[in-house]
């Protein structure tokens, strides 16, 4: 099992925790996993939307306190 | 040979309309939106209403997600501030420099298709609709300064304008596309209703603040305190947030106005000297400005003292946190709302 890379958004806000998704899944291979920590509720929308569009999933989300953290798993090259 | 387009999604109705039209004559789109800082729908929403409210959407990605389309956000804060600071064309009503703004993301889709083997871009401007960028006499201008030249199509009025090379290539038939001009929504509605598109963001599109009377005022008022026109990520969000209040050219106060963007405003408390009631409830205010002196600390906590739940005791205790994050104890008496000069507050 590969490593996860750990982005942290917190205090940005929409679209910022999507940019910054995109732009480290964009470098990624395929298989990767992602985990990025948010504090926008906003993101719960956001990024699983753009997960869905790209055709990447969200294998899991969790809340702790002001914390949203989306598990991202990049699939094949989307980009 | 598959024909392929970009679509500069805006999270409005239009752009939602406009990629549709092409996407039906069988072209491949995919949508792009850029973000300045300034488009910012939603900000405010995620700064002030976090318990219990639902959390809002970003447009873009919705109308992606209808059109089934990738959508790639593209950040442009830093290539942007040019366009803000210096447009060739001008500021509209307030700062919104909207011609060149125009310009500058039609230059960026011509960049963007270049680069990833695209043959098109596509707008949802209408003519007529909105004033200066999109009366019908800018629209070659903006084809034209942003270098898309006749690879600009914009389907919604496409009929009112001469044909572009999409059409004379027959990559796209020209008699499907609209004649849409002016403000009316009715067309657009009328067309929504028929693709079957309902929940769409408000008409128009329309999120940027800079065409916000009192978000310019602010933006103003801080270019002319700095002495400069230049600004910074951080400075443009703070200016969604709370009370803006300048008692003098040495310093700024910006003031918490509830729970959640006190939570907001915490996130800059390593960057900013900041004061926070501590004897009663009250908000957190962060201070732009140099460090300030006793007389000066003590009007910026008896101002942020009005704005606590001990605005009429006698005295209310504060916690300064000064440039190094040193801690100071302060008590002072707040401010009546007759001592506040308003022309202090920044509307």
């Amino acid at each position: 099992m590969s490593d996860i890379v750990k982005l942290d958004a917190r205090r940005l806000l929409c679209p910022m925790p999507v940019i910054r998704l995109q732009d480290c899944i964009n470098q990624q291979a395929p298989g990767t996993r992602v985990e990025i920590t948010c504090t926008d509720p906003g993101t719960l929308h956001d990024i699983p939307t753009w997960c869905r569009l790209n055709g990447h999933r969200v294998l899991a989300t969790t809340e702790q306190q002001d914390d949203y953290i989306f598990l991202v798993h990049k699939d094949a090259d989307a980009s | 040979m598959t024909i392929k387009a970009v679509a500069l999604i805006s999270g409005g109705l239009d752009s939602l309309l406009a990629a549709k039209l092409i996407q039906q004559q069988g072209i491949e789109v995919v949508g792009i939106n850029f973000f300045t800082g300034f488009c910012v729908e939603g900000h405010t929403h995620a700064i002030r209403h976090r318990e219990g409210s639902r959390p809002k959407r970003n447009n873009a990605l919705w109308v992606a997600e209808q059109l089934g389309i990738k959508l790639h956000i593209i950040d442009v804060v830093e290539e942007y501030k040019n366009v803000v600071i210096n447009p060739r064309h001008g500021y509209g009503a307030n700062l919104n420099p909207c011609l060149d703004c125009k310009i500058f993301m039609i230059g960026k889709a011509r960049e963007w298709i270049t680069q990833h083997g695209f043959d098109f871009i596509i707008t949802g401007e209408v003519n007529g609709q909105r004033p200066k960028s999109q009366l019908r006499r800018f629209m070659p201008q903006v084809a034209e300064e942003s270098g898309a030249d006749d690879l600009l199509l914009r389907p919604l009025c496409a009929k009112n304008l001469l044909p572009t090379r999409p059409e004379l290539k027959g990559w796209v038939d020209r008699e499907q596309l609209k004649d849409f001009n002016g403000r009316s929504r009715k067309p657009q509605m009328a067309l929504a209703a028929e693709y079957g598109f309902d929940d769409y963001a408000q008409p128009a599109g329309g999120c940027c603040f800079l065409t916000d009377k009192t978000y310019s005022v602010k933006l103003q008022d801080l270019w002319d305190n700095r002495g400069r026109r230049e600004y910074e990520l951080d400075d443009i969000m703070l200016l969604k947030v709370g009370r803006h209040i300048r008692p003098s050219s040495a310093f700024k106060l910006i003031i918490a106005r509830e729970e959640g963007e006190t939570r907001y405003l915490s996130g800059y408390r390593k960057q900013f000297q900041t004061i926070k009631t501590v004897s009663h409830g009250g908000p957190l205010a962060l201070i732009e400005g140099a460090q300030l002196d006793p007389q000066q600390l003590e009007l910026a906590c008896a101002i942020t003292g009005r704005f606590s739940q001990g605005r009429d005791a006698e005295s209310v205790e504060f916690e300064f946190s000064d440039h190094n994050q040193d801690l100071h104890s302060v008590n002072v008496k707040p401010l009546r709302p007759s001592q506040i000069d308003p022309e202090w507050i920044i509307l």
